[in-house]
């Protein structure tokens, strides 16, 4: 890559800060050079974060039909899973998975609310009186 | 209590903490392209069977801690690195370095990193920042792949040091034990060490999911996620190949700029006439990769849905398989004297 190539695209990079980037100069020799962001890679996050989204209202449409406990919810708009989950709680996975019964959840003590609480940074009645 | 610390922004975590705690410690002549290749940083591999954030586990550098480790012992600088599994002896241990003027490395998760804004934040363990001071209830960072520096809280600080999930960096801190000059004649030795030690990695392990071959194995299997994926998730598979390889952190093109720009300053202590001509080759992969990029966004942006299309990308993977075989094969072929 040539310097004069680095690219500037707008991106979610502006929020935050430019970035480093090695490319070469009219002799061939390798500098730095800074980038606002590259359209290609730009993309790649959107998509990735619109999948997140998409798989939060699936979430949201089985917690509506009463398959899986709200717990799905926050795993998802997290981007956890349950092994992270269990990792973070302290829980055990096959407790977590079955904290995803609905009918499992709803009669969870406060005390083990608190933890997931905690890993989701909710209260413990957000995750009792979901919407 | 802040220490004299000088912040140089750097394309690659942990080449930028390595190199700022070095340049700490007395090694005033490294660079970040001079720490990724003698740390051997250049890498690729892809892990069948496993899932990051529901996409393929591919990488494109080393082990997390490894750069900094085998750029220390080639420099023969001694390395200070401990664990913890109690967040308050983590924290204790931290406010001790800082008391003895000694800034400290850590390996954080990036997911609850406040400054890092939302859309960057994915649950990635081997993020690297220096913390040079303490000011009240907040820690002063240097993050090397930022412009300026930064700050957390000590709560943030703790959280995102004993974040969970692969690669959990369990208060990991690390810095170089005692301030010591190099002289050019080690960087030399530590140079070709390195050098030695990635040509080797990427051509001559015989495992098929580790370097150039790795590289195939990826190739091989992108031609069938269409059919067994979906057009859908396919494009979400080659989005996160694409980002492995150009995401912040990277320097673009899975590392082989940094590399070539190694290779470039190499020759400065290494008057050999195969270094410029091979980092030239290493900057035509980068643009290969970079050109293979361009081709799966616009797999994943929905302009090209065929299986042809999935080919292209294959067949381009294969073509850069190839040219680093070579590029690394020459550089096994250098007579050092």
């Amino acid at each position: 890559m040539k310097k004069t190539d680095i690219p500037q695209d707008p991106s979610p990079l502006d929020k935050f800060t430019r970035e480093v980037c090695y490319a070469v100069n009219e002799n061939g020799e390798y500098e730095t050079g800074l980038s606002r962001g590259w359209q290609v890679k730009a993309d790649a996050l959107g998509i990735t974060l619109n999948d997140v989204q998409q798989r939060v209202e699936d979430a949201r449409k089985k917690i509506a039909a009463g398959e899986v406990s709200v717990l799905l919810f926050f795993i998802e708009a997290n981007m956890m899973d349950v092994p992270m989950v269990a990792a973070y709680t302290g829980f055990w996975q096959w407790t977590v998975k079955r904290h995803l019964k609905p009918q499992v959840f709803k009669n969870l003590s406060d005390k083990k609310l608190q933890k997931y609480a905690e890993v989701f940074k909710v209260s413990v009645n957000e995750l009792r009186n979901f919407e | 209590m802040q220490i004299n610390f000088k912040h140089i922004q750097s394309a690659h975590c942990e080449n930028g903490v390595t190199t700022n705690l070095l340049y700490h410690a007395g090694v005033t002549q490294l660079t970040e392209p001079l720490a990724f290749g003698i740390g051997a940083g250049i890498f690729y591999i892809h892990i069948p069977f496993m899932k990051v954030n529901g996409g393929p586990a591919i990488s494109f550098r080393t082990m997390p801690g490894y750069i900094f480790s085998r750029t220390c012992k080639a420099l023969g600088v001694e390395v200070v690195r401990k664990k913890f599994s109690s967040k308050e002896k983590a924290q204790q241990f931290l406010d001790a370095c800082l008391a003895n003027n000694q800034p400290a490395g850590c390996q954080v998760g990036v997911y609850y990193l406040t400054y890092f804004p939302e859309e960057f934040r994915f649950h990635f363990n081997a993020h690297n920042l220096v913390v040079y001071g303490k000011e009240g209830d907040r820690y002063l960072i240097s993050d090397p792949v930022m412009e300026t520096v930064t700050h957390l809280s000590a709560a943030d600080l703790e959280r995102v040091r004993f974040a969970k999930g692969a690669l959990a960096p369990e208060g990991q801190i690390y810095y170089p034990k005692q301030v010591k000059q190099v002289t050019n004649e080690q960087i030399r030795n530590a140079i070709i060490k390195g050098i030695k030690h990635a040509a080797w990695f990427m051509t001559e392990t015989p495992v098929p999911i580790l370097g150039v071959a790795g590289i195939r194995f990826t190739a091989g299997r992108i031609r069938t996620w269409r059919e067994s994926l979906g057009v859908r998730r396919a494009g979400l598979y080659l989005a996160q190949l694409v980002r492995m390889g150009e995401e912040i952190g990277t320097g673009g093109a899975g590392f082989r700029f940094v590399y070539a720009a190694f290779l470039q300053q190499a020759h400065k202590y290494i008057p050999n006439d195969n270094l410029p001509a091979i980092a030239d080759r290493f900057t035509e992969i980068g643009d290969l990769w970079r050109a293979s990029s361009v081709q799966a966004s616009a797999v994943y942006k929905g302009r090209l849905t065929e299986q042809k299309d999935f080919d292209t990308m294959s067949d381009m993977l294969l073509h850069i398989a190839d040219k680093e075989k070579e590029a690394f094969k020459a550089l096994l072929k250098i007579k050092w004297k």
